[in-house]
């Protein structure tokens, strides 16, 4: 479960730290108190940055370092279709084996696909993800308000 | 390697008992079972009992004149007898089963915001516990406190994990109705201090009740020595089936005070208007009960009273005191909580430097070694002390030194893992 990749992040994580940003979450997994503040920044619909302040497990830190290199920079609907693969290689419970295709668009995120077989760990994994989706929503949310205003 | 350690039992007799500790686990690690303050495993004898009764005996009970009724109930209130012995209660119509701890603490937490003078907390009435509890004793009063306007008062905790009574004049006061709190800190370890607590509750007429729930496993429980009002228990930390619990009460108070769930069994009468409830224990038992469960705890304190509950206490003694002292050899461990073995149990939580305890919880795992992480349904003592969770190994009469050295090799191994 504790790849090597996964332990490079965790160990020297990417982007970490609070930066300015459109909207602001935090998300908490209740079971094992895992926490993270995160911000986007968006320019139009290109992520500016993703940033970040947390605690908790290696899984669940190293999982927010990989979504900062793997989206930051690129357009919100193909970060989208990057969550989605993400989200359905965590929900595979083990029997996903990640193709070439599916490494291309993952990259080191496919080093998760070990956490998939412990549901007490997924969560984990997730969490930063789901934080991220959530914040993304809200920033269009408001931006779609402030065009219409 | 291992020493020989004063007041340890035959643990590797008794473990022939439990087939489970025998399981491998991750491509042949031996299993290394250290969650015993979570759930206990389970003894061949109640197993055997267990399913003897579905075997041979499974019937409802209290209703029906057939063979196979009259011997299920006599097991069901055979198995009271046992426990009602095991806790030394002066009658066994005080031994109530429930489904769990959990369900025998919110049943005395509701009976008393239903209850008539002189036990009714209402809004001119305290509530008091501690801030160690598990959260079965903090939530069914937090509900209580919010239904009727008592005001929930707690102790806080000293930096070494204990109970600060300081101000327990302040605490516990003429409006204090109930002083709920545990006995053993299913996090912490520590032992509270009864006599101090029940004495100033006595003093000011309030209730007791001791969540038991860490101690009926490990120690000598003399229901009559606490002086307590109520003891509640559950079953299946102390080698019983999950699903059965126990509440103890004292006589009066269960004839004086209201049922919890009303049903079938409860009952003397009823009719469309109105119904007279069953004495004690009954009063309190709606519904079928968890008839083989029961039988399984009888088994169970068989089990643990044929050692001795004084033995078992000594052996775990004997590992906690070992362990701690290993233990604070692993350099960035810090026990949360008494890190002596006097007036504490087997229950040691820690932090190893600043890594998760779930990461230290999943390396350990993958060594075989099952321990519990996060914050152990204690989640205001790790706000206390300023963590997110910790990592807790406990034991129980199975227990081995050996088990202590593969855990502390363990603990080497993550720090590795993770340095």
């Amino acid at each position: 479960m504790y790849q090597e990749v996964i332990l490079d992040h965790y160990k020297n994580p990417h982007g970490r730290g609070l930066r300015d940003g459109d909207v602001e979450v935090h998300h908490v997994n209740p079971t094992c108190g895992d926490e993270i503040t995160l911000r986007v920044k968006l320019d139009g619909t290109s992520i500016q940055d993703i940033s970040y302040e947390g605690q908790g497990c290696s899984i669940s830190q190293a999982s927010a370092s990989v979504l900062n290199e793997l989206l930051v920079g690129r357009q919100v609907d193909e970060a989208v279709k990057v969550q989605e693969v993400f989200l359905e290689l965590m929900q595979s419970k083990g029997k996903l084996e990640p193709d070439d295709a599916m490494e291309d668009v993952l990259e080191d995120a496919v080093a998760f696909a070990g956490v998939s077989k412990y549901p007490a760990r997924v969560k984990c994994a997730l969490l930063s993800w789901m934080a991220w989706k959530d914040a993304t929503a809200q920033a269009l949310g408001d931006g779609a308000v402030r065009e219409s205003a | 390697m291992t020493p020989q350690l004063p007041g340890l039992l035959d643990a590797e007799a008794i473990r022939k008992d439990f087939p489970v500790l025998d399981r491998l686990v991750h491509d042949g690690k031996k299993l290394v079972y250290l969650d015993n303050a979570a759930t206990s495993q389970k003894p061949r004898q109640v197993l055997d009992a267990l399913s003897e009764y579905y075997e041979r005996y499974n019937a409802n009970v209290h209703r029906g004149v057939h063979t196979l009724a009259e011997e299920a109930t006599a097991l069901y209130e055979g198995a009271r007898d046992k426990i009602a012995a095991f806790i030394n209660a002066p009658s066994r119509d005080e031994v109530i089963f429930t489904k769990n701890a959990s369900e025998s603490l919110n049943l005395v937490a509701n009976m008393l915001g239903w209850a008539d003078e002189p036990y009714r907390v209402d809004s001119d009435t305290e509530i008091v516990i501690t801030e160690m509890e598990h959260h079965s004793n903090i939530v069914p009063w937090q509900l209580l406190s919010q239904r009727t306007g008592a005001k929930l008062k707690w102790f806080g905790l000293t930096d070494d994990g204990r109970l600060d009574l300081s101000d327990i004049e302040q605490v516990i006061t003429e409006k204090t109705k109930i002083v709920s709190f545990t006995l053993v800190s299913n996090i912490l370890g520590t032992v509270n201090p009864v006599e101090a607590l029940v004495r100033r509750a006595q003093e000011v007429g309030a209730l007791v009740l001791i969540d038991a729930s860490q101690a009926a496993p490990h120690m000598v429980l003399d229901v009559q020595a606490l002086q307590a009002d109520f003891v509640a228990f559950t079953g299946h930390k102390m080698l019983g089936p999950t699903g059965i619990g126990v509440l103890w009460g004292r006589q009066e108070l269960l004839e004086d005070l209201p049922p919890f769930l009303g049903g079938g069994e409860m009952i003397e009468t009823v009719s469309m208007h109105e119904s007279t409830y069953a004495p004690a224990p009954h009063k309190f038992e709606a519904g079928t009960p968890p008839i083989a469960q029961a039988v399984g705890l009888g088994a169970a304190v068989d089990y643990l009273s044929a050692i001795g509950m004084d033995r078992i206490a000594a052996h775990e003694h004997a590992i906690t005191e070992y362990a701690l002292r290993r233990l604070k050899e692993v350099p960035g461990l810090k026990i949360i909580g008494p890190d002596t073995p006097e007036g504490r149990g087997s229950a040691i939580s820690f932090t190893l430097g600043d890594i998760h305890p779930h990461d230290v919880g999943q390396v350990l795992d993958e060594q075989g070694i099952a321990v519990r992480v996060g914050h152990h349904c204690a989640r205001p003592v790790c706000l206390r002390y300023g963590i997110p969770a910790t990592t807790r190994a406990s034991f129980y009469l199975y227990s081995t030194p050996a088990e202590v050295d593969a855990l502390v090799e363990g603990l080497e191994h993550v720090r590795n893992f993770f340095g």
